[in-house]
């Protein structure tokens, strides 16, 4: 189980409170690396209605205004394919998905 | 008749305020969608309790919210509803995907940009969603980047039609101040096949097959700001209304210009008359009076608020031309707001109820027809967009 923390626009799209935790390829360190990829396949599998609102239906490029966030790093710009930290893999920290803050 | 529900888009969230006939007294529910977007809310006149919603943001995009309680509660269409034959929800009821598909032609990826460069078309928001007056499944999309969609299932998936895009002028259309809009759509009320649009800035056009094929509808119009002002495209139309009775007979208040066409947009003529200024946004028609025409005049392009400090909504009862100022219950003095193009609407009650929101957050009604207003709410947030619809 890996950890997920939306921001709260789209937790209450999803109708979800506090964390979300997925089953996702990769998590525990079994079925390969975890990635960022695998992690918002697996929301958006659970979550439908996320679809298009953290990374373009098409494209799957990141909505310019959100970030990426795992054990005070700044995931960003990472690859989509790149393995996550340990620490998201195992469950202990979450995977932060964050709201720029850019006015509004 | 029951009463009436106005449905408020605003910056930040949707409202909805419900009365009986005599449209006195109030109840206000909302924000709905709290801190979102919502450019448009509006309900199917095939099924009152069926209403349809675009919510957006610029950090979360495109959703469409759909009720089908008359918005006591809310779903996303496809967004774990509905599933595919592998188990997987559909998920597309935010998918605005344009065609580039050989089918439709020649797919166009491009069109004017501000500098004159051709720029590609990139899908941003929906502004206005049109029910169909049969079917509480079938809805129209016009979005930004100007396109025009349809969805037959209740808004879970939805596709292009984009006979628009592709008719031959699209290369030429460019963004307006507020984005490559499309802003206005008209189901002919009577001819199912006829369809008018408008799009800013790029003008009006029609089809005549369902939305197949489009042209063009904007001989007539003379815009002083273009390279070549009767341009066959590259008018900045803010909206266009008809009554329903009549569907030949189509009024538009343009960037400037209130103009007028008794052929179903083939020619335009302006009846701007003696309005203190011909610029503005919104427009609309009495429900039971289809000469009786309503506007709010704006100062000018550079300065969007009412003429003088004074919110007047203007009323023409002769199709255009001789127009009279209405003014009871409207602040006269220090009045700095905008009313935005789809932020006016009419019922169908007897005496017509006329509706207009504003951007400081008013909404004004007039429950005999334009003779007298009241602000049936006052403090949300900035106005985009008002429907109106009659219960049963």
């Amino acid at each position: 189980m890996i950890r997920v923390v939306l921001p709260p626009h789209l937790r209450t799209l999803a109708q979800v409170q506090g964390e979300v935790t997925l089953e996702v390829p990769g998590a525990g360190g079994v079925g390969g690396p975890l990635t960022r990829a695998a992690v918002l396949d697996a929301l958006e599998a659970r979550y439908p209605m996320l679809r298009g609102t953290i990374r373009d239906h098409v494209t799957f490029q990141r909505r310019p205004f959100l970030r990426f966030f795992a054990c005070a790093q700044d995931l960003t710009h990472e690859p989509a394919d790149a393995p996550l930290p340990d620490a998201v893999v195992s469950g202990e920290e979450p995977f932060l998905i964050i709201g720029a803050i850019a006015g509004g | 008749m029951s009463g009436v529900r106005v449905l408020v888009g605003t910056r930040k969230g949707a409202f909805m305020l419900t009365s009986d006939g005599k449209r006195s007294r109030w109840d206000v529910s909302g924000p709905h969608f709290a801190g979102w977007e919502i450019y448009h809310v509006k309900g199917s006149p095939a099924d009152p309790d069926r209403l349809y919603a675009s919510q957006s943001s610029g950090w979360f995009g495109q959703v469409i919210q759909r009720s089908c309680d008359g918005g006591k509660t809310w779903e996303t269409p496809g967004g774990g509803v509905t599933k595919t034959p592998g188990g997987m929800p559909a998920g597309e009821s935010n998918k605005f995907v344009y065609d580039t598909s050989p089918q439709t032609g020649k797919p166009l990826t491009t069109h004017q940009w501000y500098d004159g460069t051709q720029h590609p078309w990139e899908f941003k928001r929906v502004w206005h969603l049109e029910p169909s007056r049969t079917d509480p499944d079938t809805v129209y999309a016009g979005v930004e980047d100007a396109a025009l969609f349809r969805t037959s299932d209740g808004g879970t998936t939805w596709q292009e039609l984009a006979g628009l895009r592709g008719h031959g002028t699209g290369p030429k259309w460019q963004p307006g101040a507020g984005g490559m809009c499309l802003h206005t759509i008209l189901l002919d009320p009577k001819n199912a096949k006829r369809i008018y649009i408008a799009i800013s800035a790029a003008g009006a056009f029609r089809t005549d097959d369902g939305g197949k094929t489009w042209r063009p509808i904007n001989h007539g119009l003379r815009s002083q700001y273009i390279p070549e002002p009767t341009a066959e495209v590259g008018h900045c139309v803010h909206r266009i209304a008809l009554h329903p009775s009549r569907p030949n007979v189509l009024f538009m208040q343009k960037h400037w210009d209130v103009m007028r066409s008794d052929d179903g947009g083939d020619s335009w003529r302006e009846v701007s008359g003696d309005l203190p200024t011909d610029f503005g946004f919104v427009i609309d028609v009495h429900a039971h009076e289809p000469e009786t025409v309503y506007v709010v005049p704006i100062k000018s392009d550079s300065e969007h608020y009412p003429p003088d400090g004074k919110l007047r909504v203007y009323r023409s009862r002769k199709g255009g031309n001789a127009w009279e100022a209405l003014t009871k219950g409207l602040p006269q003095r220090d009045c700095y707001v905008n009313v935005l193009r789809d932020a006016m609407c009419v019922d169908t009650l007897d005496p017509c109820g006329v509706y207009f929101g504003t951007t400081g957050g008013q909404v004004y009604a007039s429950a005999d027809g334009g003779d007298s207003w009241a602000p049936i709410v006052r403090d949300l947030p900035a106005v985009l967009s008002v429907e109106v619809q009659a219960l049963p």
